[in-house]
């Protein structure tokens, strides 16, 4: 007869710490604000209004205009990013990765740097290079004869979004570049050395052989910029103010939550609305991951070796 | 005493969240009009009306700091600041430049600004927008809505936004554009601040409050003059505003030792020390300041020659959503740029005020 299994008490204590310190900071605010976005003021009391702020952000002109713009900005600067960020990150790896390259080691850091600076310093030194006054910018389209196609970019309504947008990238393309450098170094050598006996090299090696192998990275990497985009804030606050300006051209979800929860200058703080906001964020990134969970990632075939 | 700053764009969040908190400090600087007296209203200022040294102010001066009915004063003033313009002495010299007075005159100047070509003519930027708005619209405009008047029709309903004489500040603003540099759609606060210091821009719409900056900068020699007047001989209207005061966390552990030093702060003492130190901050005390410096000497100079008003967004009407002086920080800006006219611009931001405020309905 076997013995009864004893309980493993120290599976529990290892999740401990993670557990607990994850449900104060993140689980229970996050209830936490879905529970306020229920709730609004009337008078002087806090009083249930169940979907009210919702059906508010969304069907009064006041606040869905808003929010509309600022979704409507928040896909385009994930869709520069997905465009932009993510083919430039593989392209570089697959040349990080190709062992005649020599100093690799310098380009792979070098690039990786600006990911680790922060928003505030980026923001800032960005501002001075296209700064039309002190910025170096118009000096070095000068020196190539092409100072007509510089414009004050982050003052122009059709051009603010996507040049803070390309900033970004130019930031965090170290990330992409790093976790598919990683995933090309663990395709083992015989699928490679199969692949030449084959006559399969160079780049018709990587279209057929490497980027297959890499396509689940490349799928966490599209969630992970995703998400890293829905929630952006920093980069938009720093260079442009919570007015997320020119003419809210350059407002995403997360200023407009900033704006309406903290409040800005005259503007008091409405934490509820803010609230709504924050949900409707939660929902759309839920939405998108689930989106990739179900739809794209149980259809990626993985190989293991 | 600990003094704990924090910047002028998170302020208001910070202390918000600070107080909600109860980590927010025994003394609060207030910010005029809503901000503070939601503070007030939400129990997190004390009401100070029985200190001694509320009698050394002016009904005008403790507005900001008031309930509407005016029963109870939350927060001491400190200071207000003035409006108007500060140029560049030597260039206008230069130039052979009289100091405008009309808005003719003052066109006339930048024209020929423009037309020399050594200096930008105005700097100024619509990056962060609230130069726009501050520096811009609520600097000329009490001259055509001729100042508490318009700015109390407005709160009564008598007036619209839409009015030619809340218009007509747009009209000229949407001219400013062809003066500022190039580049200045993306031309920052402090972009400007250093275009004016560094002598390459011969006009710069102000606040008195930058004074004591510009004249630790300024390697030149500068004078002031108030927002020209539509024809001469008007009478002239400027911005005075009541912009800072100081007031008492009502869950004060200190609350003896901070109503001390709250007495002293609406003292005659503390008035003559703080508009000394610095310089474009004016008192709010009715005991008349001896200031040394000429440009601020020349600033408040224009309260006896002009009439004073306040920022016509700032008490009542950003109360609703959408806030007025957010909107008019946007509205300015795009005016500036020529991304929208002015009557469309007026016309937009009556619809919001319309929105929310009764008396606009």
């Amino acid at each position: 007869m076997a013995r009864a299994r004893p309980v493993r008490w120290h599976i529990g204590v290892f999740l401990a710490p993670a557990v607990l310190v994850y449900t104060a900071l993140m689980i229970v605010p996050l209830f936490g604000t879905l529970k306020l976005s229920m709730f609004n003021e009337e008078g002087a009391a806090r009083v249930f209004v169940g979907l009210r702020n919702f059906a508010r952000l969304f069907g009064d002109p006041l606040w869905s205009d808003a929010f509309w713009n600022a979704l409507g900005n928040n896909a385009w600067f994930f869709l520069i990013h997905m465009l932009v960020q993510n083919p430039i990150g593989i392209a570089l790896a697959a040349v990080l990765s190709t062992p005649k390259l020599r100093m690799a080691a310098f380009y792979r850091t070098a690039i990786f740097i600006p990911t680790i600076l922060s928003f505030v310093i980026v923001g800032f030194v960005w501002k001075l290079i296209l700064s039309p006054i002190w910025g170096i910018a118009p000096g070095m389209l000068d020196l190539i004869g092409l100072k007509g196609l510089f414009a004050p970019w982050l003052g122009k309504e059709d051009y603010a979004l996507t040049s803070l947008a390309l900033i970004s990238v130019w930031q965090f393309v170290g990330i992409p570049m790093m976790l598919i450098y990683a995933a090309l170094l663990s395709i083992p050598d015989e699928v490679l050395e199969a692949a030449e006996m084959d006559g399969i090299t160079g780049s018709a090696q990587f279209w057929k052989i490497k980027l297959p192998l890499i396509l689940p990275a490349i799928g966490i990497i599209s969630i992970l910029t995703f998400v890293g985009n829905f929630n952006a804030f920093d980069l938009i606050y720093v260079a442009q103010g919570a007015l997320a300006g020119p003419d809210y051209s350059t407002d995403i979800l997360g200023t407009f939550l900033y704006r309406t929860f903290f409040g800005f200058q005259l503007q008091l703080g409405d934490p509820y609305m803010g609230s709504a906001i924050a949900g409707a964020m939660f929902g759309i990134i839920l939405l998108g991951v689930c989106i990739y969970l179900f739809g794209i990632q149980t259809r990626l075939r993985r190989y293991q070796f | 005493m600990v003094f704990a700053p924090t910047a002028p764009a998170e302020y208001n969040a910070a202390l918000n969240s600070k107080l909600a908190a109860g980590s927010a400090g025994d003394l609060i600087t207030c910010r005029p009009f809503d901000a503070s007296l939601e503070l007030y209203n939400q129990g997190h200022l004390a009401d100070l009306s029985a200190l001694a040294s509320m009698a050394n102010f002016s009904s005008v001066a403790k507005s900001a700091w008031q309930t509407d009915d005016g029963a109870a004063t939350f927060c001491v003033p400190m200071a207000s600041v003035i409006h108007g313009f500060i140029y560049n002495a030597d260039a206008f010299e230069a130039l052979g430049i009289a100091v405008p007075t009309t808005e003719a005159e003052f066109f006339a100047a930048l024209d020929k600004i423009k037309a020399d070509g050594t200096y930008i003519p105005m700097a100024m930027g619509t990056n962060d927008q609230w130069e726009a708005a501050t520096m811009g619209y609520n600097n000329i405009g009490p001259n055509y809505w001729k100042g508490e008047e318009g700015r109390l029709a407005l709160i009564k309903g008598d007036q619209k936004l839409t009015d030619p004489q809340w218009v007509a500040p747009y009209a000229a603003l949407a001219r400013w554009k062809d003066y500022l540099g190039d580049g200045f759609e993306a031309q920052t606060y402090p972009d400007s601040q250093n275009l004016f210091t560094l002598g390459r821009a011969a006009v710069y719409p102000a606040g008195s409050w930058e004074i004591s900056g510009f004249n630790t900068q300024a390697g030149f020699k500068m004078g002031a003059f108030p927002p020209p007047v539509q024809a001469a001989g008007d009478t002239c209207y400027i911005s005075d505003h009541t912009d800072i005061a100081i007031g008492m966390n009502a869950k004060s552990p200190n609350a003896d030792a901070a109503k001390v030093f709250l007495e002293w702060v609406g003292s005659p003492e503390f008035a003559t020390l703080y508009a000394n130190a610095l310089p474009g901050f004016f008192s709010l005390n009715s005991t008349p300041v001896e200031m040394a410096d000429p440009l601020a000497q020349e600033f408040v100079s224009w309260r006896g020659t002009c009439q004073s008003t306040i920022r016509s967004t700032y008490q009542i009407l950003s109360r609703g959503t959408p806030n007025l002086e957010n909107e008019t920080w946007n509205a300015s800006a795009n005016v500036i740029k020529g991304t929208e006219t002015p009557e469309a611009a007026s016309a937009r931001l009556q619809e919001g005020l319309a929105l929310w405020y009764d008396p606009q309905k």
